[in-house]
C-alpha cells in the first residue's frame, strides 16, 4: 500500500452525496476512477475518459462537470453529487422518474451522466443562463423559454449512442415543467 | 501518465514561486485540456500547482466601461455574466459555442487562452509533430489536414488554435495580465501568440513560469453590436471548422467602426485587420463585406484538402456582417 | 408446498402494451452494474499495448524495465503467452484471429495487440504499458480502399457473392432512363458508450468471465474453444451491456484477461480505452458501390445492377454485403448484384447495425431517387410500381410484404402529397429546405435457443435464458412474452439473462435476439402452464421446464421473411456554410408483432438517429502515410449529439404473418435502413445537388454549391 501522503500520493477526504470518504490517492487518479475503482460508486460511467462523451458527469459544488478530467486530489473540499445521491430514499428525483417513465435511455450506460446533466440544465436555465441557441443573450432579453431546441443544445455534452435523444429531451422537458410548478408553488 | 506531485497554490506569489522552482511544473486550472494531454502522454509534468482556488474568480466592470476578468473565472460564469452579455454579447456567444455545459463549468479563462491544438498528430505520441517534438516533422501537411490552417501557417506546422472564446477576446483587443517571480506584466492578445515560423512549439510570449491572472477588455461601445458564429461538423459539442466574431457600428448606412476576428483558420485567433480597414468608412453593403473578406483571405495559403475554408470564411464573414448591418438598420 | 395458479381468467395480454423497463430503476439510479463494475478481491488490472506500425514483425518486446516499475505483475506477449486453438468453426463461422492474442510476431495493422501489462492498479498498468518499448521490422503497407483495387475479389460471406439473371447490357440499352452512379460510405464505428470490459478469474476449476457482450453462451463457447477447455469449465456472465451494435463478441479484452488470470492465478480486469476500441473491436468497412438502373418511361425497372466493394484485414475475410438489399427489394428483367472485398493492412471489420443494408440501402435508395427524377415519377410511386411478386432472386413467396402500407401511412402523416418535386425552391432565411424518402427492409430470422422457465414455490415464475439486453429492452419484452404464455401478470415473472449457465441461446444480433428468445421462452412457458394446469404441487425447488427451438426452427417454411419501412426526412441546408440540419423525420414500419411499444419505438427512433449520424457525421479517418487512424476518439469521430436530432417519430402498421409461430420480427436494425438515403435525397431536394458520398460534410456541401449555381 502506498504511504498516506508523499510526493505522488495524498491522503484526502472526499465529500460525496453528503458523506465523507477518507482515502489515499495516487495523484494520477481521476475523480472518476476514485469513484469507480476505490469507493465502489460505479453509477458514474467511463465512456471515453477524455471529456468527449459526458457519461462521467457529476455535480461538483452543485455544477455539472466531467469527472474523468477532474483529479481526485483536486476534488478535496468540494461537494460532489453522483447519480447515487439523486434519489431521496426510495423516492426518485423527478428527472430520474421522467427518464424511467418516458424510456429516456436504452442501454443505460450514458444515463447517469444524462440525468446529472439534466438536473444541472434545469438549474442553469432557472438561473437565467443563455445557451448557444439563445437568440438574444443580452440580459434585457430575459431568460429564454426552455424549448426542445434549448434542451437539445444544453444537453449536447452527453452523447447517447443508442440514439435515445428524442425520449431524453422529452424526459428533461417533463422534469423541467415539474420543477417550474414546484418553484411556483414554493414562491406562492 | 507518469507520477507527479500536487500542490494547491496558497496565493499568486506562492504559485509562481512553486512553478519557478521546478521546470517540469505546470499550473492546473480546470484541467479540461491539461489532464487530457497528460493521459495522452503529451504533457508529463512532475508537479501540478493547482490555481483554481486563487482569488482570481471575479469579473469586475471597470469605470471606463471595460471589464476585468479574473483568470480562474469559469467559461460558464463568463458567459452568464450580465455585463459580458450586455457589453460584449459575441463573447458570451463564443464561450457558449465551445465544448459542453460540463466542460464550461470546469474550464477557466486563463486555461482557455493556453489550450493546445486539437490536431490529431499533436495528440498522437506514436508519431512525429514539430509542436510536440521540435524537429520531428509535420505529418499534417502531407496527411490529414482538412481542418487545418489556411492563414499564417508554415511548413513546420499547420495546426489551428481551437478556442472560441479567444476569437471574441481578440476582436475586442483583450489584454492579458500575468504574474512572474519578477513581478506582474501585461500582453495585448495581439502580441500574446507567437508566429508559427519554424518554432511551432513556442506558442505564447508569456515569460517562463508566468501565471495568467486575468484578462482586461477595454471599453468598446461597438462590441454591444457584436455576434459570434461557428460552423462545425455537428450542431454542438464540436470544435470549429470556421468561426467569426464581428462587431459593427453602422450609422447612416456607413460603417463607422468594425471588429473582426476569425477562428479555426490559424495557429491563433486571427484578427482580420485587413478586412477591418476595408470596412471602416465604407458603405455597409454586401459588396463592402465581400471586399473586406477577400482582402483578409488574400493571404490564405490552403493545403490540398482544406481549400473549402477560404470559401467558408468568406461566406461566413459576409453573412455575419450582413446580419449585424441588418440589425443596425432596424 | 403450494399449488400453482396461473390466473387464467383475470389476465389481459401484456404483449402490445407499453411497459417501462423492468431494470429501469437500476439504470436511472446507477445501481445497474456493468462488466467493469463488479468488485473482486485481489483484482489486478491489465492494459493492452498496441502496434504502431501497419505491417511488419515484432523484433523485440523489452519487458525488463517495465517489470521493474511499481506494481507491475507481468507482461504478456507473443513470446510467453498461453497458446490458443484457432482452427475451429464457431456459431458464426471461423474466428477472427484478431482475438487470438499474442500467438505470433506478425503485425497486420496499426493497433494490433502486441502485449498486455498487468499491474496492481490501473494507473500503474497504464503508465507501464505506455513505457513498454516494442521494436518492429516495418514493411510497406496498403490501407487505401479504391474502387478499382487490383486485388479485389468476389466474396460470399453470409450470402452468395454474386447473383445474376437476364442480359444487363441489353436491358440498359433498351431503357428509356438510366442511372449509373458511384456511391461511397466511410469507415464507421459502433462507438457504443460502454467500452469493452472483462474480468476473468479461476473459481473452483472454472474460468469465470464477467463481460460485456451480445451473447454469454456464444462467448463462453468461443473462449472454451480458444483455450481448449470443456464448455462446462467456462462461465460467462454479462448482465448489463452498455450497447453493442455488433461489436461485442469475442475480443482482445476477454482473451487477454483470461490469459492473465491463468498466468497470475488471480482476478484480472481488462478495459479497453476509447482509442483502443477503434482498432480492436471491429467497425463497418468503407464501401464503394456502383448502381446502374434502367427503366421504362413509367419507371418500371428493366435493369438493376448493384456492386459493392469493401475492405477487410489480411487476417480475416469479412464481407459487408451491401449489394444484398436489391435481392429482396426490387426486381428487374436483368438483375445483377455482387459483393467484393479487398484485403488491406487494416483491422478486421465486423457486423455493425444493419450490416449490408445500411450502406447498401443508401446507394440503392439514393439511386432510385435519381431514377424518379429522370422519369418524372414520384419517388413513392416509383417504388410501388416496382413491388415484386416474389423474392427477386430467391423466387420464394413473401411472408407478408407491407412496404406499400408503410408508404401510404407515412406519406399521409408526413404531408408528402403537397410536395413540389422540383429541387432548390424552398427557403427559410439562410436555409434551403427539402424533403426525401426511402424504403427499408431487414431480414427477419431466428437462431436456435434454449430457455428454462421455473414455477417457484412462492407463486412466482423465473425465466432463465442466455439472452443479452444491450439496450433493446429484451429483458422487459421477454417478461411480457413469458407472462402471456404463462397467462399471469408480468409482475409475477422474473427474467434472468446474460449467464452462459442458462444454456445455449441466440445472440443479440441480426434483429433476431428477441424473436429467437421469445420463441424459446414461449415454448417452455406453455409447456409449464400445461403441466401446472394438471394441478401439480410445486416442490420447494420449483418446477422447471426447458425448451430448445432447434427443431421448430428447422420446420419453418422457406419464405422471404422481412420487416419493412418507409423513411421520410426534411432537411435544411445552408449552402454558404455547408451546414445541413435534419428538421424532422418520420419512419413507418411493418415489423411484425410489437411486444412493447415503449421500447420498440425507442429502438426504431434510435436506428433512425443512427441514420442521421451516418448521413451527416460519422467518418473514421485513416492517415495514408502511417496507415493508422487520425483522431480515433469521440471528438475526432463524430456521432450525432442532442442538437443534431430533431423530433424523430416512428410508428408501425399492422403486420401479421399467420405462418410464423412467433410473429416478432425484430426492430433493432430496420430503423437505420434507408434513413441516410432519405436524408441525402432531401438534401438534393433542398439544393439540387446529389451527394453520393457520406457523410454529407460542410466542406462537401460548400464545394458542391447548388444545382442552380452550377447550371
Amino acid at each position: 500500500m502506498a504511504p498516506a501522503s508523499s510526493s505522488t500520493h495524498s491522503a484526502i477526504t472526499l465529500n460525496i452525496n453528503g458523506e465523507k470518504y477518507p482515502l489515499s490517492v495516487d495523484h494520477r487518479t481521476t475523480l472518476l476512477d476514485a469513484l469507480r475503482e476505490r469507493l465502489d460508486l460505479t453509477g458514474t460511467k467511463k465512456g471515453c475518459d477524455q471529456g468527449q462523451c459526458g457519461a462521467c458527469t457529476v455535480l461538483i459544488d452543485g455544477r455539472r462537470a466531467v469527472s474523468c478530467l477532474h483529479l481526485a486530489v483536486a476534488a478535496e473540499g468540494r461537494e460532489i453529487t453522483t447519480i447515487e445521491g439523486m434519489a431521496e430514499g426510495d423516492r426518485l428525483h423527478p428527472v430520474q422518474q421522467a427518464f424511467l417513465d418516458l424510456d429516456g435511455y436504452q442501454c443505460g450506460y450514458c444515463t447517469p451522466g444524462q440525468i446529472c446533466s439534466a438536473v444541472a440544465v434545469i438549474e442553469e436555465h432557472a438561473a437565467g443562463w443563455p445557451s448557444a441557441v439563445t437568440d438574444d443573450v443580452r440580459p434585457e432579453a430575459g431568460p429564454p423559454p426552455l424549448t426542445a431546441e434549448e434542451i437539445r443544445e444544453r444537453m449536447s455534452g452527453n452523447l447517447c449512442r443508442c440514439g435515445a435523444y428524442v425520449s431524453i429531451v422529452q424526459a428533461v422537458a417533463r422534469a423541467a415543467e415539474a420543477h417550474e410548478e414546484t418553484t411556483k408553488e414554493a414562491s406562492a | 501518465m507518469r507520477e507527479f506531485d500536487y500542490r494547491r497554490a496558497p496565493d499568486v506569489t506562492g504559485a509562481v514561486a512553486l512553478l519557478a522552482a521546478d521546470p517540469d511544473a505546470r499550473f492546473l486550472g480546470g484541467g479540461t485540456n491539461l489532464v487530457d494531454l497528460m493521459k495522452a502522454g503529451v504533457e508529463r509534468p512532475a508537479l501540478l500547482v493547482d490555481v483554481r482556488e486563487l482569488p482570481l474568480d471575479r469579473i469586475e466592470p471597470a469605470d471606463d466601461g471595460g471589464l476585468r476578468i479574473g483568470a480562474t473565472v469559469t467559461n460558464s460564469d463568463l458567459a452568464a455574466h450580465p455585463e459580458v452579455r450586455r457589453r460584449y454579447p459575441a463573447l458570451t456567444q463564443a464561450v457558449l459555442a465551445g465544448a459542453s455545459g460540463q466542460l464550461r463549468n470546469m474550464a477557466t479563462v486563463g486555461g482557455n487562452l493556453l489550450q493546445r491544438t486539437r490536431c490529431g498528430y499533436f495528440t498522437d505520441v506514436a508519431g512525429p509533430c514539430n509542436k510536440r517534438v521540435p524537429g520531428s516533422g509535420c505529418p499534417a501537411v502531407g496527411g490529414e489536414h482538412h481542418n487545418h490552417a489556411v492563414l499564417g501557417a508554415s511548413d513546420h506546422c499547420v495546426a489551428v488554435h481551437p478556442s472560441d472564446m479567444g476569437v471574441a477576446l481578440t476582436a475586442f483587443d483583450a489584454v492579458v495580465s500575468y504574474e512572474t517571480v519578477d513581478g506582474p506584466g501585461e500582453l495585448p492578445l495581439a502580441d500574446f501568440y507567437l508566429p508559427v515560423g519554424d518554432t511551432p512549439h513556442r506558442e505564447t510570449a508569456l515569460p517562463p513560469g508566468a501565471l495568467i491572472t486575468g484578462v482586461t477588455l477595454p471599453p468598446a461601445p461597438v462590441a454591444a453590436h457584436s455576434r459570434y458564429r461557428k460552423v462545425r461538423e455537428r450542431a454542438s459539442y464540436a470544435f470549429a471548422i470556421g468561426s467569426v466574431a464581428a462587431a459593427l457600428d453602422v450609422r447612416d448606412g456607413v460603417v463607422r467602426e468594425a471588429r473582426l476576428a476569425l477562428g479555426a483558420v490559424a495557429s491563433r485567433p486571427w484578427r482580420a485587420r485587413a478586412a477591418e480597414a476595408v470596412l471602416t468608412g465604407a458603405p455597409a453593403s454586401g459588396d463592402t463585406f465581400a471586399a473586406a473578406a477577400d482582402a483578409e483571405l488574400a493571404a490564405a495559403r490552403p493545403l490540398p484538402d482544406n481549400g473549402y475554408k477560404v470559401t467558408l470564411m468568406r461566406n461566413l464573414v459576409v453573412a455575419v456582417l450582413t446580419e449585424l448591418a441588418e440589425e443596425a438598420a432596424r | 408446498m403450494t399449488t400453482a395458479t396461473t390466473g387464467r381468467t383475470t389476465v389481459k395480454g401484456a404483449v402490445g402494451t407499453a411497459h417501462t423497463r423492468v431494470e429501469g430503476r437500476d439504470k436511472v439510479t446507477g445501481a445497474a452494474r456493468y462488466a467493469g463494475e463488479i468488485p473482486f478481491a485481489d483484482l489486478a488490472h491489465g492494459w493492452l499495448v498496441l502496434s504502431t506500425v501497419a505491417r511488419g514483425r515484432i523484433r523485440s518486446v523489452e519487458t525488463g524495465p517495465v517489470l521493474d516499475m511499481p506494481g507491475v505483475l507481468t507482461v504478456l506477449h507473443h513470446g510467453n503467452a498461453p497458446r490458443l486453438t484457432t482452427d475451429y468453426v464457431g456459431m458464426l463461422g471461423i474466428p477472427d484471429p484478431t482475438a487470438a492474442l499474442f500467438q505470433h510476431d506478425r503485425v497486420p495493422h496499426v493497433g494490433w495487440p502486441v502485449a498486455l501489462v498487468v499491474a496492481e492498479t490501473p494507473e500503474q498498468a497504464r503508465e507501464a504499458a505506455e513505457a513498454l518499448v516494442v521494436t518492429y521490422e516495418r514493411e510497406p503497407h496498403d490501407t487505401a480502399l479504391v474502387a478499382a483495387h487490383p486485388d479485389a475479389y468476389a466474396a460470399d460471406g453470409h450470402m452468395p457473392a454474386v447473383t445474376e439473371k437476364g442480359d444487363l447490357e441489353a436491358e440498359l440499352a433498351a431503357s428509356a432512363h438510366v442511372v449509373d452512379a458511384e456511391y461511397t460510405t466511410p469507415e464507421e464505428h459502433h462507438s457504443m458508450m460502454e467500452p469493452h470490459a472483462a474480468t476473468a478469474r479461476w473459481d473452483g476449476g472454472r474460468l469465470e468471465i464477467v463481460d460485456s457482450n451480445q451473447g454469454a453462451s456464444w462467448v463462453q463457447s468461443e473462449l472454451a474453444k480458444l483455450f481448449s477447455l470443456d464448455e462446462s469449465a467456462v462461465r460467462v456472465r454479462s448482465e448489463h451491456v452498455g450497447g453493442g451494435f455488433g461489436s461485442k463478441g469475442v475480443r482482445a479484452h476477454q482473451v487477454s484477461a483470461a490469459m492473465a488470470a491463468t498466468t497470475l492465478q488471480r482476478p484480472v480486469r481488462v478495459v479497453l480505452t476509447r482509442r483502443q476500441m477503434f482498432s480492436l473491436t471491429g467497425y463497418r468497412s468503407p464501401t464503394v458501390q456502383r448502381v446502374r438502373l434502367g427503366a421504362d418511361p413509367d419507371g418500371r425497372l428493366r435493369a438493376l445492377e448493384h456492386r459493392s466493394l469493401n475492405q477487410t484485414s489480411t487476417v480475416y475475410e469479412f464481407v459487408e454485403p451491401s449489394a444484398g438489399v436489391a435481392r429482396v427489394m426490387y426486381d428487374a428483367d436483368a438483375h445483377r448484384t455482387a459483393n467484393h472485398v479487398v484485403r488491406l493492412d487494416v483491422p478486421s471489420p465486423t457486423w455493425m447495425r444493419a450490416p449490408g443494408e445500411a450502406p447498401g440501402s443508401f446507394a440503392l435508395e439514393a439511386a432510385l431517387d435519381e431514377l424518379a427524377e429522370r422519369c418524372g415519377v414520384d419517388p413513392i410511386d416509383l417504388r410501388l410500381r416496382n413491388e415484386p411478386e416474389t423474392g427477386p432472386v430467391s423466387g420464394l413467396p413473401f411472408a407478408g410484404r407491407n412496404l406499400a402500407a408503410c408508404f401510404r401511412e407515412g406519406a399521409r402523416r408526413f404531408g408528402w402529397a403537397d410536395r413540389d418535386p422540383r429541387p432548390g425552391l424552398r427557403r427559410d432565411g439562410r436555409w434551403l429546405l427539402g424533403t426525401g424518402t426511402a424504403a427499408a427492409s431487414f431480414f427477419a430470422g431466428a437462431g436456435p435457443s434454449t430457455a428454462l422457465v421455473t414455477a417457484e414455490a412462492d407463486g412466482g415464475f423465473t425465466v432463465r435464458i442466455a439472452a443479452a439486453d444491450i439496450g433493446t429492452g429484451a429483458r422487459t419484452a421477454l417478461t411480457l412474452v413469458a407472462a402471456d404464455a404463462l397467462e399471469v401478470t408480468p409482475e409475477r415473472v422474473r427474467v434472468r439473462i446474460g449467464d452462459s449457465d442458462f444454456g445455449p441461446a441466440m445472440i443479440a444480433g441480426g434483429s433476431m435476439g428477441t424473436r429467437s428468445w421469445a420463441w424459446a421462452v414461449t415454448a417452455a412457458a406453455r409447456e409449464l402452464r400445461e403441466r401446472l394446469a394438471l394441478g401439480t404441487d410445486i416442490p420447494p425447488e420449483g418446477i422447471t421446464v426447458r425448451s430448445d427451438t432447434t427443431e421448430a426452427l428447422g420446420a419453418l417454411a422457406q419464405k422471404e421473411r422481412h420487416s419493412y419501412g418507409a423513411q421520410f426526412a426534411e432537411v435544411a441546408v445552408d449552402t454558404a456554410t455547408g451546414e445541413v440540419r435534419v428538421r424532422r423525420m418520420l419512419g413507418i414500419f411493418a415489423a411484425g408483432t410489437i411486444v412493447n411499444p415503449l421500447t420498440a419505438r425507442n429502438q426504431l427512433v434510435g436506428g433512425m438517429t443512427w441514420g442521421i449520424s451516418m448521413a451527416l457525421h460519422e467518418e473514421a479517418v485513416r492517415d495514408r502515410n502511417t496507415g493508422g487512424h487520425y483522431g480515433p476518439d469521440l471528438a475526432g469521430y463524430h456521432v450525432a449529439t442532442h442538437a443534431d436530432v430533431p423530433l424523430v417519430e416512428a410508428d408501425w402498421v399492422e403486420d401479421h404473418d399467420p405462418d410464423d409461430p412467433v410473429g416478432i420480427k425484430g426492430v433493432g436494425e430496420i430503423g437505420i435502413v434507408g434513413a441516410a438515403a432519405a436524408i441525402a435525397n432531401a438534401v438534393w431536394h433542398a439544393t439540387g445537388v446529389r451527394h453520393r458520398s457520406l457523410p454529407i460534410r460542410p466542406d462537401r456541401v460548400l464545394s458542391a454549391g447548388t444545382g442552380a449555381s452550377r447550371a
